[in-house]
Protein backbone atom coordinates (compact mmCIF):
# COMPACT_ATOMS: atom_id res chain seq x y z
CA UNK A 1 0.00 0.00 0.00
CA UNK A 2 1.22 3.55 -0.48
CA UNK A 3 1.66 6.24 1.99
CA UNK A 4 -1.63 7.84 1.36
CA UNK A 5 -3.45 4.72 1.34
CA UNK A 6 -2.11 3.81 4.72
CA UNK A 7 -2.62 7.23 5.78
CA UNK A 8 -6.10 6.29 4.47
CA UNK A 9 -6.53 3.28 6.08
CA UNK A 10 -5.20 4.54 9.36
CA UNK A 11 -7.90 7.42 9.26
CA UNK A 12 -10.46 4.74 8.95
CA UNK A 13 -9.61 3.01 12.10
CA UNK A 14 -9.28 6.14 14.07
CA UNK A 15 -12.83 7.27 12.92
CA UNK A 16 -14.10 4.24 13.71
CA UNK A 17 -12.75 4.17 17.06
CA UNK A 18 -13.76 7.55 17.93
CA UNK A 19 -17.27 7.02 16.81
CA UNK A 20 -17.59 3.85 18.90
CA UNK A 21 -16.50 5.61 22.23
CA UNK A 22 -19.03 8.90 21.41
CA UNK A 23 -21.71 6.41 20.24
CA UNK A 24 -21.47 4.84 23.57
CA UNK A 25 -20.52 8.29 25.50
CA UNK A 26 -22.57 7.34 28.76
CA UNK A 27 -20.25 4.29 29.42
CA UNK A 28 -17.14 6.41 28.10
CA UNK A 29 -17.32 9.95 29.07
CA UNK A 30 -19.83 10.56 31.68
CA UNK A 31 -18.27 7.98 34.45
CA UNK A 32 -15.32 10.13 34.78
CA UNK A 33 -16.58 13.01 34.96
CA UNK A 34 -19.18 11.80 37.74
CA UNK A 35 -16.28 9.44 39.59
CA UNK A 36 -13.89 12.54 39.54
CA UNK A 37 -16.50 14.46 40.94
CA UNK A 38 -16.68 12.38 43.87
CA UNK A 39 -13.00 12.54 44.08
CA UNK A 40 -12.66 16.29 44.39
CA UNK A 41 -15.80 16.23 46.69
CA UNK A 42 -14.53 13.90 49.28
CA UNK A 43 -11.09 13.49 49.00
CA UNK A 44 -10.33 17.42 47.89
CA UNK A 45 -13.19 19.57 50.05
CA UNK A 46 -14.02 17.12 52.71
CA UNK A 47 -10.90 15.30 53.82
CA UNK A 48 -8.27 17.27 52.18
CA UNK A 49 -9.56 20.79 53.86
CA UNK A 50 -8.35 18.75 57.28
CA UNK A 51 -4.74 17.69 56.06
CA UNK A 52 -3.36 20.71 55.66
CA UNK A 53 -0.46 21.56 52.82
CA UNK A 54 1.07 18.81 50.82
CA UNK A 55 4.14 19.65 48.92
CA UNK A 56 3.96 23.29 49.84
CA UNK A 57 -0.09 23.37 48.08
CA UNK A 58 -3.62 22.97 49.61
CA UNK A 59 -4.49 18.81 49.60
CA UNK A 60 -6.94 20.17 46.62
CA UNK A 61 -4.56 21.28 44.55
CA UNK A 62 -2.23 18.99 44.84
CA UNK A 63 -4.37 16.20 44.01
CA UNK A 64 -6.07 17.47 40.93
CA UNK A 65 -3.40 17.02 38.85
CA UNK A 66 -3.12 12.92 39.68
CA UNK A 67 -6.70 12.53 39.29
CA UNK A 68 -6.62 14.21 35.82
CA UNK A 69 -3.50 11.55 35.13
CA UNK A 70 -6.11 8.64 36.66
CA UNK A 71 -8.67 9.95 34.52
CA UNK A 72 -6.34 9.67 31.85
CA UNK A 73 -4.75 6.54 32.53
CA UNK A 74 -7.96 4.46 32.89
CA UNK A 75 -9.55 5.56 30.33
CA UNK A 76 -6.88 5.03 27.51
CA UNK A 77 -6.21 1.60 28.63
CA UNK A 78 -10.28 0.78 28.96
CA UNK A 79 -10.55 2.16 25.45
CA UNK A 80 -8.19 -0.03 23.42
CA UNK A 81 -8.78 -3.15 25.75
CA UNK A 82 -12.62 -2.97 25.18
CA UNK A 83 -12.90 -1.75 21.81
CA UNK A 84 -9.31 -4.54 20.55
CA UNK A 85 -10.73 -7.67 22.60
CA UNK A 86 -14.40 -6.91 21.01
CA UNK A 87 -13.45 -6.94 17.94
CA UNK A 88 -11.92 -10.27 18.46
CA UNK A 89 -14.39 -11.76 20.52
CA UNK A 90 -17.41 -10.79 17.50
CA UNK A 91 -14.01 -11.74 14.47
CA UNK A 92 -14.96 -7.92 13.46
CA UNK A 93 -10.94 -7.85 13.46
CA UNK A 94 -10.70 -10.41 10.42
CA UNK A 95 -11.72 -7.30 8.60
CA UNK A 96 -8.82 -6.16 9.03
CA UNK A 97 -6.24 -8.91 9.09
CA UNK A 98 -7.72 -9.86 5.85
CA UNK A 99 -6.85 -6.23 4.23
CA UNK A 100 -3.38 -5.09 3.00
CA UNK A 101 -3.60 -2.40 6.20
CA UNK A 102 0.19 -3.13 7.36
CA UNK A 103 0.53 -3.99 11.34
CA UNK A 104 2.04 -0.97 12.29
CA UNK A 105 -1.18 1.22 10.77
CA UNK A 106 -3.84 -1.19 12.59
CA UNK A 107 -1.78 -0.66 16.22
CA UNK A 108 -1.46 3.45 15.94
CA UNK A 109 -5.50 3.29 14.75
CA UNK A 110 -6.26 2.02 17.80
CA UNK A 111 -3.60 3.76 20.48
CA UNK A 112 -4.15 7.02 18.64
CA UNK A 113 -8.11 5.93 19.00
CA UNK A 114 -7.29 5.54 23.15
CA UNK A 115 -5.31 8.72 23.45
CA UNK A 116 -8.05 10.80 21.64
CA UNK A 117 -10.33 9.30 24.10
CA UNK A 118 -7.68 9.87 26.73
CA UNK A 119 -7.82 13.90 25.76
CA UNK A 120 -11.31 14.45 25.85
CA UNK A 121 -11.35 12.60 29.10
CA UNK A 122 -8.51 15.16 30.57
CA UNK A 123 -10.55 18.09 29.55
CA UNK A 124 -14.02 16.49 31.01
CA UNK A 125 -12.18 16.08 34.01
CA UNK A 126 -10.31 19.41 33.89
CA UNK A 127 -13.22 21.56 33.79
CA UNK A 128 -14.87 19.60 37.00
CA UNK A 129 -11.97 20.77 38.85
CA UNK A 130 -12.28 23.55 38.13
CA UNK A 131 -15.30 23.82 39.84
CA UNK A 132 -13.67 22.91 43.22
CA UNK A 133 -9.98 24.56 42.60
CA UNK A 134 -8.25 27.47 40.70
CA UNK A 135 -5.89 25.74 38.15
CA UNK A 136 -2.74 27.49 37.15
CA UNK A 137 -0.62 25.71 34.67
CA UNK A 138 3.77 26.04 35.34
CA UNK A 139 3.99 24.45 31.70
CA UNK A 140 1.67 24.01 28.98
CA UNK A 141 4.52 22.38 27.14
CA UNK A 142 5.23 19.59 29.86
CA UNK A 143 1.44 19.03 30.52
CA UNK A 144 0.50 18.32 26.63
CA UNK A 145 3.50 16.14 26.44
CA UNK A 146 2.91 14.47 29.20
CA UNK A 147 -0.73 13.60 28.57
CA UNK A 148 0.05 12.59 25.05
CA UNK A 149 2.99 10.18 25.98
CA UNK A 150 0.59 8.10 28.80
CA UNK A 151 -1.99 7.71 27.19
CA UNK A 152 -0.11 6.26 24.49
CA UNK A 153 1.68 4.24 27.03
CA UNK A 154 -1.32 2.74 28.39
CA UNK A 155 -3.04 2.56 24.83
CA UNK A 156 0.02 -0.09 24.36
CA UNK A 157 -0.82 -1.61 27.32
CA UNK A 158 -4.13 -1.96 26.77
CA UNK A 159 -3.40 -3.22 23.57
CA UNK A 160 -1.49 -6.10 25.14
CA UNK A 161 -4.12 -7.07 27.26
CA UNK A 162 -6.72 -6.96 24.59
CA UNK A 163 -4.41 -9.53 22.37
CA UNK A 164 -3.93 -12.37 25.14
CA UNK A 165 -7.54 -12.09 26.54
CA UNK A 166 -9.77 -14.54 25.98
CA UNK A 167 -12.23 -13.37 27.71
CA UNK A 168 -14.18 -10.44 28.95
CA UNK A 169 -12.99 -11.24 32.66
CA UNK A 170 -9.69 -11.12 31.26
CA UNK A 171 -10.16 -7.17 30.31
CA UNK A 172 -11.23 -6.14 33.96
CA UNK A 173 -8.53 -8.62 35.62
CA UNK A 174 -5.93 -6.09 34.90
CA UNK A 175 -7.43 -2.84 35.06
CA UNK A 176 -8.51 -4.22 38.69
CA UNK A 177 -5.79 -5.98 40.25
CA UNK A 178 -2.91 -4.09 38.43
CA UNK A 179 -3.82 -1.07 37.25
CA UNK A 180 -5.78 0.02 39.92
CA UNK A 181 -3.08 -0.43 43.01
CA UNK A 182 -0.48 0.89 40.42
CA UNK A 183 -2.70 4.22 40.52
CA UNK A 184 -3.19 4.55 43.34
CA UNK A 185 0.62 3.48 44.90
CA UNK A 186 1.48 5.83 41.74
CA UNK A 187 1.68 9.36 44.08
CA UNK A 188 -1.91 10.48 42.91
CA UNK A 189 -3.17 11.60 47.09
CA UNK A 190 0.28 11.40 48.54
CA UNK A 191 3.80 12.55 48.10
CA UNK A 192 6.48 10.19 48.02
CA UNK A 193 8.45 12.18 50.88
CA UNK A 194 5.41 10.27 53.49
CA UNK A 195 6.82 7.15 52.35
CA UNK A 196 10.18 5.28 54.23
CA UNK A 197 12.72 5.01 52.05
CA UNK A 198 12.60 1.31 51.51
CA UNK A 199 9.13 1.71 49.63
CA UNK A 200 10.10 4.87 48.19
CA UNK A 201 12.87 2.76 46.09
CA UNK A 202 10.50 0.19 45.60
CA UNK A 203 7.99 2.79 44.22
CA UNK A 204 10.43 4.06 41.66
CA UNK A 205 9.55 0.71 40.16
CA UNK A 206 5.84 2.02 39.23
CA UNK A 207 5.42 3.05 35.67
CA UNK A 208 2.79 5.72 37.34
CA UNK A 209 4.77 7.42 39.86
CA UNK A 210 6.53 8.86 36.98
CA UNK A 211 3.89 9.78 35.11
CA UNK A 212 1.99 11.18 38.09
CA UNK A 213 4.94 13.53 39.27
CA UNK A 214 5.73 14.71 35.34
CA UNK A 215 2.51 15.81 35.04
CA UNK A 216 2.44 17.32 38.56
CA UNK A 217 5.50 19.47 37.24
CA UNK A 218 3.46 20.52 34.11
CA UNK A 219 0.70 21.94 36.51
CA UNK A 220 2.20 22.81 39.87
CA UNK A 221 5.73 23.04 39.32
CA UNK A 222 6.85 20.14 41.98
CA UNK A 223 7.49 16.50 41.46
CA UNK A 224 9.04 13.78 43.24
CA UNK A 225 10.96 12.42 40.47
CA UNK A 226 13.45 14.25 38.57
CA UNK A 227 11.80 15.26 35.38
CA UNK A 228 14.09 13.86 32.77
CA UNK A 229 14.14 11.11 34.62
CA UNK A 230 10.69 10.80 34.59
CA UNK A 231 10.49 11.74 30.87
CA UNK A 232 13.09 8.36 30.17
CA UNK A 233 11.21 6.54 32.19
CA UNK A 234 7.89 6.63 30.52
CA UNK A 235 9.83 7.00 26.92
CA UNK A 236 11.40 3.22 28.45
CA UNK A 237 8.07 1.92 29.16
CA UNK A 238 6.11 3.60 25.83
CA UNK A 239 9.18 1.88 23.73
CA UNK A 240 8.93 -1.68 25.54
CA UNK A 241 5.37 -1.65 25.46
CA UNK A 242 5.36 -0.41 21.46
CA UNK A 243 8.14 -3.39 20.45
CA UNK A 244 5.93 -5.82 22.71
CA UNK A 245 2.54 -4.79 20.86
CA UNK A 246 4.37 -4.92 17.09
CA UNK A 247 5.95 -8.71 17.95
CA UNK A 248 2.41 -9.69 18.67
CA UNK A 249 0.71 -8.78 15.66
CA UNK A 250 4.24 -9.52 13.67
CA UNK A 251 4.07 -13.12 14.94
CA UNK A 252 -0.07 -13.20 14.85
CA UNK A 253 -0.12 -14.90 18.26
CA UNK A 254 -3.93 -15.25 19.20
CA UNK A 255 -4.89 -13.24 16.37
CA UNK A 256 -3.49 -15.81 13.48
CA UNK A 257 -4.17 -19.56 13.92
CA UNK B 1 -38.25 -5.92 0.21
CA UNK B 2 -37.60 -7.10 -3.36
CA UNK B 3 -34.48 -9.73 -2.94
CA UNK B 4 -33.66 -9.66 -6.41
CA UNK B 5 -29.58 -8.46 -6.79
CA UNK B 6 -29.60 -6.06 -9.34
CA UNK B 7 -26.29 -5.42 -11.56
CA UNK B 8 -25.74 -1.17 -11.77
CA UNK B 9 -22.85 -1.27 -13.91
CA UNK B 10 -20.15 -1.41 -11.59
CA UNK B 11 -19.14 -5.30 -11.88
CA UNK B 12 -18.64 -4.30 -15.60
CA UNK B 13 -15.52 -2.47 -14.62
CA UNK B 14 -14.25 -5.96 -12.68
CA UNK B 15 -14.22 -7.41 -15.97
CA UNK B 16 -12.29 -4.90 -17.37
CA UNK B 17 -9.67 -5.29 -15.05
CA UNK B 18 -9.48 -8.44 -14.89
CA UNK B 19 -9.14 -9.27 -18.31
CA UNK B 20 -6.23 -6.64 -18.30
CA UNK B 21 -4.14 -9.43 -16.96
CA UNK B 22 -2.35 -12.08 -18.52
CA UNK B 23 -4.91 -14.77 -19.30
CA UNK B 24 -2.03 -17.43 -18.82
CA UNK B 25 -1.72 -16.59 -15.25
CA UNK B 26 -3.74 -19.07 -12.92
CA UNK B 27 -6.14 -16.83 -10.17
CA UNK B 28 -4.74 -19.42 -7.43
CA UNK B 29 -1.78 -21.87 -7.26
CA UNK B 30 -1.37 -24.13 -4.49
CA UNK B 31 1.66 -25.76 -4.21
CA UNK B 32 2.04 -28.55 -1.45
CA UNK B 33 0.51 -26.61 1.14
CA UNK B 34 0.48 -28.36 4.43
CA UNK B 35 -0.78 -27.24 8.11
CA UNK B 36 -0.05 -28.56 11.42
CA UNK B 37 -1.45 -26.81 14.33
CA UNK B 38 -0.70 -26.17 17.66
CA UNK B 39 -1.88 -29.28 19.05
CA UNK B 40 -0.39 -31.75 16.32
CA UNK B 41 -3.15 -32.28 14.31
CA UNK B 42 -2.18 -31.79 10.62
CA UNK B 43 -5.01 -30.26 8.50
CA UNK B 44 -3.09 -29.99 5.78
CA UNK B 45 -0.81 -32.89 4.03
CA UNK B 46 0.60 -31.11 1.38
CA UNK B 47 -2.23 -30.36 -1.37
CA UNK B 48 -1.83 -28.93 -4.15
CA UNK B 49 -4.24 -27.13 -6.78
CA UNK B 50 -4.83 -24.59 -9.28
CA UNK B 51 -7.66 -22.31 -10.50
CA UNK B 52 -7.61 -20.86 -13.12
CA UNK B 53 -9.05 -16.62 -13.86
CA UNK B 54 -12.47 -16.94 -14.47
CA UNK B 55 -13.42 -20.43 -13.18
CA UNK B 56 -16.17 -20.87 -11.18
CA UNK B 57 -14.65 -23.33 -8.48
CA UNK B 58 -16.11 -25.43 -5.60
CA UNK B 59 -13.95 -27.16 -2.53
CA UNK B 60 -15.72 -29.60 -1.22
CA UNK B 61 -15.29 -31.73 1.64
CA UNK B 62 -16.37 -32.99 4.80
CA UNK B 63 -16.29 -30.94 8.24
CA UNK B 64 -12.55 -31.04 9.45
CA UNK B 65 -11.41 -32.10 5.92
CA UNK B 66 -9.38 -29.05 5.74
CA UNK B 67 -11.53 -26.31 3.33
CA UNK B 68 -11.23 -23.60 5.68
CA UNK B 69 -8.22 -24.09 6.70
CA UNK B 70 -7.25 -23.68 3.27
CA UNK B 71 -9.12 -20.62 2.77
CA UNK B 72 -7.62 -19.53 5.90
CA UNK B 73 -4.34 -19.64 5.01
CA UNK B 74 -4.98 -17.77 1.31
CA UNK B 75 -6.37 -14.84 3.47
CA UNK B 76 -4.21 -14.41 5.76
CA UNK B 77 -6.15 -15.73 8.91
CA UNK B 78 -3.87 -18.82 9.40
CA UNK B 79 -0.51 -19.32 9.30
CA UNK B 80 0.71 -21.94 6.73
CA UNK B 81 3.71 -24.87 8.17
CA UNK B 82 4.79 -25.28 4.85
CA UNK B 83 4.32 -25.19 1.18
CA UNK B 84 3.68 -21.93 -1.28
CA UNK B 85 0.20 -19.55 -2.28
CA UNK B 86 0.62 -17.85 -4.89
CA UNK B 87 -2.63 -15.44 -5.58
CA UNK B 88 -2.82 -13.81 -9.90
CA UNK B 89 1.58 -14.87 -9.11
CA UNK B 90 1.91 -13.12 -6.16
CA UNK B 91 3.46 -14.95 -4.02
CA UNK B 92 2.12 -14.63 -0.05
CA UNK B 93 5.55 -14.89 1.05
CA UNK B 94 6.64 -12.29 -0.83
CA UNK B 95 4.45 -9.81 -1.16
CA UNK B 96 1.33 -10.84 1.42
CA UNK B 97 -0.27 -7.13 0.94
CA UNK B 98 -0.02 -6.76 -3.01
CA UNK B 99 -1.99 -10.70 -3.01
CA UNK B 100 -4.68 -9.71 -0.36
CA UNK B 101 -5.71 -6.41 -2.75
CA UNK B 102 -6.64 -9.49 -5.84
CA UNK B 103 -9.20 -11.45 -2.69
CA UNK B 104 -12.43 -10.82 -1.56
CA UNK B 105 -13.41 -12.98 1.20
CA UNK B 106 -16.94 -13.87 2.73
CA UNK B 107 -16.42 -15.96 5.82
CA UNK B 108 -18.96 -18.20 6.82
CA UNK B 109 -19.95 -16.94 10.41
CA UNK B 110 -20.67 -13.30 10.36
CA UNK B 111 -17.42 -11.29 11.61
CA UNK B 112 -18.21 -7.82 11.75
CA UNK B 113 -19.46 -5.36 14.44
CA UNK B 114 -23.11 -5.83 15.18
CA UNK B 115 -23.73 -2.41 16.65
CA UNK B 116 -22.36 -0.74 13.39
CA UNK B 117 -25.00 0.24 10.72
CA UNK B 118 -24.52 -1.51 7.10
CA UNK B 119 -23.27 1.19 5.40
CA UNK B 120 -20.52 2.43 7.81
CA UNK B 121 -19.56 -1.65 7.65
CA UNK B 122 -18.78 -1.84 3.47
CA UNK B 123 -17.02 1.97 4.02
CA UNK B 124 -14.53 0.99 6.72
CA UNK B 125 -14.05 -2.04 4.86
CA UNK B 126 -13.01 0.71 1.73
CA UNK B 127 -10.97 2.19 3.75
CA UNK B 128 -8.95 -0.56 5.38
CA UNK B 129 -7.90 -0.93 1.30
CA UNK B 130 -6.87 2.54 0.77
CA UNK B 131 -9.76 3.84 -0.95
CA UNK B 132 -10.85 7.64 0.00
CA UNK B 133 -14.39 8.14 1.34
CA UNK B 134 -15.74 9.83 -1.37
CA UNK B 135 -14.75 6.66 -3.63
CA UNK B 136 -15.66 4.25 -0.83
CA UNK B 137 -19.17 5.60 -0.39
CA UNK B 138 -19.65 5.92 -3.42
CA UNK B 139 -19.03 2.08 -4.05
CA UNK B 140 -20.48 0.99 -1.13
CA UNK B 141 -23.88 2.51 -1.98
CA UNK B 142 -23.50 0.84 -5.56
CA UNK B 143 -22.30 -2.28 -4.01
CA UNK B 144 -25.48 -2.09 -1.28
CA UNK B 145 -27.93 -1.58 -4.04
CA UNK B 146 -26.79 -4.28 -6.35
CA UNK B 147 -26.86 -6.62 -3.17
CA UNK B 148 -30.61 -5.29 -2.20
CA UNK B 149 -29.84 -4.03 1.09
CA UNK B 150 -29.18 -0.25 -0.01
CA UNK B 151 -32.77 0.72 2.24
CA UNK B 152 -31.37 -1.10 5.41
CA UNK B 153 -27.84 1.05 5.00
CA UNK B 154 -28.66 2.67 8.82
CA UNK B 155 -29.46 -0.27 10.34
CA UNK B 156 -27.13 -1.45 12.81
CA UNK B 157 -26.16 -4.80 11.51
CA UNK B 158 -27.60 -7.12 14.80
CA UNK B 159 -31.13 -5.80 13.38
CA UNK B 160 -30.39 -7.68 9.63
CA UNK B 161 -32.05 -11.13 9.02
CA UNK B 162 -29.36 -13.21 8.22
CA UNK B 163 -30.05 -12.95 4.54
CA UNK B 164 -29.60 -9.50 4.89
CA UNK B 165 -25.91 -10.32 6.74
CA UNK B 166 -25.07 -12.86 4.24
CA UNK B 167 -25.52 -10.14 1.65
CA UNK B 168 -23.67 -7.36 3.73
CA UNK B 169 -20.55 -9.63 4.00
CA UNK B 170 -20.91 -10.10 -0.12
CA UNK B 171 -21.04 -6.59 -0.36
CA UNK B 172 -18.20 -5.49 1.98
CA UNK B 173 -15.99 -8.34 0.24
CA UNK B 174 -16.71 -6.64 -3.19
CA UNK B 175 -16.00 -2.95 -2.20
CA UNK B 176 -12.48 -3.30 -3.13
CA UNK B 177 -13.47 -5.20 -6.71
CA UNK B 178 -11.26 -8.07 -6.01
CA UNK B 179 -10.34 -10.49 -8.88
CA UNK B 180 -10.79 -13.22 -6.53
CA UNK B 181 -14.11 -13.57 -4.58
CA UNK B 182 -14.07 -17.03 -1.68
CA UNK B 183 -17.41 -17.77 -0.56
CA UNK B 184 -16.70 -20.29 2.57
CA UNK B 185 -20.33 -22.08 2.27
CA UNK B 186 -22.86 -19.04 1.90
CA UNK B 187 -25.54 -20.89 1.81
CA UNK B 188 -25.83 -21.43 4.98
CA UNK B 189 -29.10 -20.35 6.68
CA UNK B 190 -30.15 -18.74 4.03
CA UNK B 191 -33.87 -19.64 2.44
CA UNK B 192 -34.37 -21.02 -0.81
CA UNK B 193 -35.43 -17.90 -2.68
CA UNK B 194 -32.37 -15.84 -1.37
CA UNK B 195 -29.98 -18.57 -1.95
CA UNK B 196 -31.38 -18.35 -5.98
CA UNK B 197 -30.82 -14.76 -6.07
CA UNK B 198 -27.51 -15.20 -4.93
CA UNK B 199 -26.55 -17.75 -7.25
CA UNK B 200 -27.75 -15.49 -10.07
CA UNK B 201 -25.58 -12.65 -8.72
CA UNK B 202 -22.94 -15.00 -8.73
CA UNK B 203 -23.55 -16.83 -12.03
CA UNK B 204 -23.30 -12.77 -12.93
CA UNK B 205 -19.67 -11.51 -11.88
CA UNK B 206 -18.45 -14.35 -12.44
CA UNK B 207 -19.38 -13.94 -16.09
CA UNK B 208 -18.14 -10.87 -15.79
CA UNK B 209 -14.49 -12.33 -15.16
CA UNK B 210 -14.43 -12.58 -11.40
CA UNK B 211 -13.03 -15.84 -10.10
CA UNK B 212 -14.99 -17.50 -8.06
CA UNK B 213 -14.06 -20.08 -5.19
CA UNK B 214 -16.47 -21.40 -3.18
CA UNK B 215 -16.88 -24.13 -0.30
CA UNK B 216 -20.31 -25.56 0.40
CA UNK B 217 -22.27 -28.44 1.86
CA UNK B 218 -24.82 -28.15 -0.97
CA UNK B 219 -24.26 -29.98 -3.85
CA UNK B 220 -26.36 -29.27 -6.04
CA UNK B 221 -25.06 -25.72 -5.36
CA UNK B 222 -21.65 -26.63 -6.60
CA UNK B 223 -23.18 -28.54 -9.62
CA UNK B 224 -25.26 -25.84 -10.57
CA UNK B 225 -22.82 -23.05 -10.35
CA UNK B 226 -18.97 -24.59 -10.89
CA UNK B 227 -17.31 -25.35 -13.83
CA UNK B 228 -14.10 -27.26 -11.33
CA UNK B 229 -14.43 -28.90 -8.40
CA UNK B 230 -11.73 -30.15 -5.63
CA UNK B 231 -12.23 -32.86 -3.04
CA UNK B 232 -10.82 -32.51 0.11
CA UNK B 233 -10.53 -35.26 2.58
CA UNK B 234 -8.58 -35.70 5.69
CA UNK B 235 -5.98 -32.87 4.55
CA UNK B 236 -6.13 -34.39 1.05
CA UNK B 237 -6.67 -33.89 -2.44
CA UNK B 238 -9.12 -36.72 -3.48
CA UNK B 239 -10.39 -35.47 -6.56
CA UNK B 240 -9.50 -32.19 -8.65
CA UNK B 241 -11.47 -31.99 -12.27
CA UNK B 242 -13.95 -30.46 -14.20
CA UNK B 243 -17.55 -30.88 -13.16
CA UNK B 244 -18.90 -32.65 -16.58
CA UNK B 245 -15.82 -35.17 -15.74
CA UNK B 246 -16.61 -36.21 -12.16
CA UNK B 247 -20.17 -36.65 -13.42
CA UNK B 248 -19.16 -39.07 -16.03
CA UNK B 249 -17.28 -41.04 -13.89
CA UNK B 250 -20.29 -41.94 -12.44
CA UNK B 251 -20.62 -46.04 -13.03
CA UNK B 252 -24.30 -46.07 -11.51
CA UNK B 253 -27.13 -43.56 -11.25
CA UNK B 254 -30.61 -44.46 -9.24
CA UNK B 255 -33.97 -43.13 -10.59
CA UNK B 256 -36.96 -42.55 -8.93
CA UNK B 257 -39.62 -43.37 -11.85
CA UNK B 258 -43.58 -42.03 -11.16
CA UNK B 259 -45.81 -44.54 -12.78
CA UNK B 260 -49.27 -43.53 -13.91
CA UNK B 261 -51.11 -47.42 -13.46
CA UNK B 262 -50.27 -49.35 -11.01
CA UNK B 263 -46.86 -51.42 -10.54
CA UNK B 264 -46.63 -54.51 -10.55
CA UNK B 265 -45.73 -56.23 -7.37
CA UNK B 266 -43.20 -58.94 -8.67
CA UNK B 267 -42.13 -56.81 -11.83
CA UNK B 268 -38.60 -57.79 -13.15
CA UNK B 269 -36.49 -55.66 -15.80
CA UNK B 270 -33.38 -57.80 -17.58
CA UNK B 271 -30.56 -56.32 -16.69
CA UNK B 272 -31.54 -53.67 -14.17
CA UNK B 273 -32.07 -53.75 -10.55
CA UNK B 274 -35.76 -52.40 -10.32
CA UNK B 275 -37.18 -52.12 -6.93
CA UNK B 276 -41.08 -51.45 -6.43
CA UNK B 277 -41.09 -48.65 -3.72
CA UNK B 278 -45.19 -48.41 -3.78
CA UNK B 279 -47.98 -49.26 -5.69
CA UNK B 280 -47.00 -46.26 -8.41
CA UNK B 281 -43.44 -45.91 -7.91
CA UNK B 282 -40.31 -47.26 -8.91
CA UNK B 283 -36.64 -47.28 -8.84
CA UNK B 284 -34.26 -48.24 -10.92
CA UNK B 285 -31.00 -48.95 -11.40
CA UNK B 286 -29.04 -47.72 -13.82
CA UNK B 287 -25.25 -49.16 -15.07
CA UNK B 288 -22.72 -46.98 -17.40
CA UNK B 289 -23.53 -48.06 -20.52
CA UNK B 290 -27.11 -49.08 -20.09
CA UNK B 291 -29.91 -46.78 -21.43
CA UNK B 292 -33.14 -46.03 -19.63
CA UNK B 293 -35.01 -46.46 -22.84
CA UNK B 294 -35.00 -49.99 -22.51
CA UNK B 295 -37.02 -49.32 -19.68
CA UNK B 296 -39.49 -47.52 -20.50
CA UNK B 297 -40.13 -49.80 -23.38
CA UNK B 298 -40.39 -52.87 -20.56
CA UNK B 299 -42.79 -50.63 -18.72
CA UNK B 300 -44.50 -49.96 -21.87
CA UNK B 301 -44.96 -53.68 -22.87
CA UNK B 302 -46.44 -54.05 -19.73
CA UNK B 303 -49.00 -50.99 -20.33
CA UNK B 304 -47.44 -48.79 -17.76
CA UNK B 305 -46.75 -45.22 -18.40
CA UNK B 306 -44.51 -42.82 -16.76
CA UNK B 307 -45.18 -39.42 -15.71
CA UNK B 308 -42.15 -38.43 -14.09
CA UNK B 309 -38.63 -39.40 -12.93
CA UNK B 310 -35.70 -37.97 -10.71
CA UNK B 311 -32.56 -38.77 -9.49
CA UNK B 312 -32.69 -40.54 -6.15
CA UNK B 313 -30.00 -38.40 -4.58
CA UNK B 314 -27.94 -35.29 -6.19
CA UNK B 315 -25.53 -37.13 -8.86
CA UNK B 316 -22.81 -34.89 -7.76
CA UNK B 317 -23.84 -36.00 -4.19
CA UNK B 318 -23.66 -39.84 -4.72
CA UNK B 319 -19.72 -39.07 -6.57
CA UNK B 320 -18.73 -37.27 -3.56
CA UNK B 321 -19.84 -40.04 -1.28
CA UNK B 322 -18.36 -42.76 -3.19
CA UNK B 323 -15.06 -40.48 -3.20
CA UNK B 324 -15.09 -38.89 0.29
CA UNK B 325 -15.94 -42.81 1.83
CA UNK B 326 -13.37 -44.18 -0.47
CA UNK B 327 -10.34 -42.45 0.48
CA UNK B 328 -11.37 -43.07 4.49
Amino acid sequence: MSLSEQWVAFMTILRKEIKRYLRIWTQTLLPSAITMSLYFVIFGSLIGSRIGEMGGFTYMEFVVPGLIMMAIVTNSYANVVSSFFGSKFSHAVEELLVSPVSNVVILMGYVVGGVSRGLLVAVVVTLVSLFFTHLQIHSYLIVITVVLMTSTLFSLAGFINAVYANSFDDISIVPTFVLTPLIYLGGVFYSMDLLPEFWANVSKLNPLVYVVNAFRYGVLGVSDVSLPIAFGMIIFFTALAFGFSMHLLNSGKRLRQ
Amino acid sequence: MSSTWQNTGTIARLSTEVNSLPTMIPALTIENLSKVYDNGFEALKGISFQVEQGDFFALLGPNGAGKSTTIGIICSLVAKSGGRVRIFDVDIDVDFPAAKRHIGIVPQEFNFNQFEKALDIVVNQAGYYGLPPALAKERAEKYLRELGIWDQRDVPARMLSGGMKRRLMIARSLIHEPRLLILDEPSAGVDIEMRRSMWAFLKRINEQGTTIILTTHYLEEAEALCRHIAIINHGNIVENTSIKSLLRQLSREVFILDCVEDVPEEIAIDGFIVRRVDSHTLEVEVQKGQHLNDVFSVLGEEGINVSSMRNRANRLEEMFVNLVEGAA
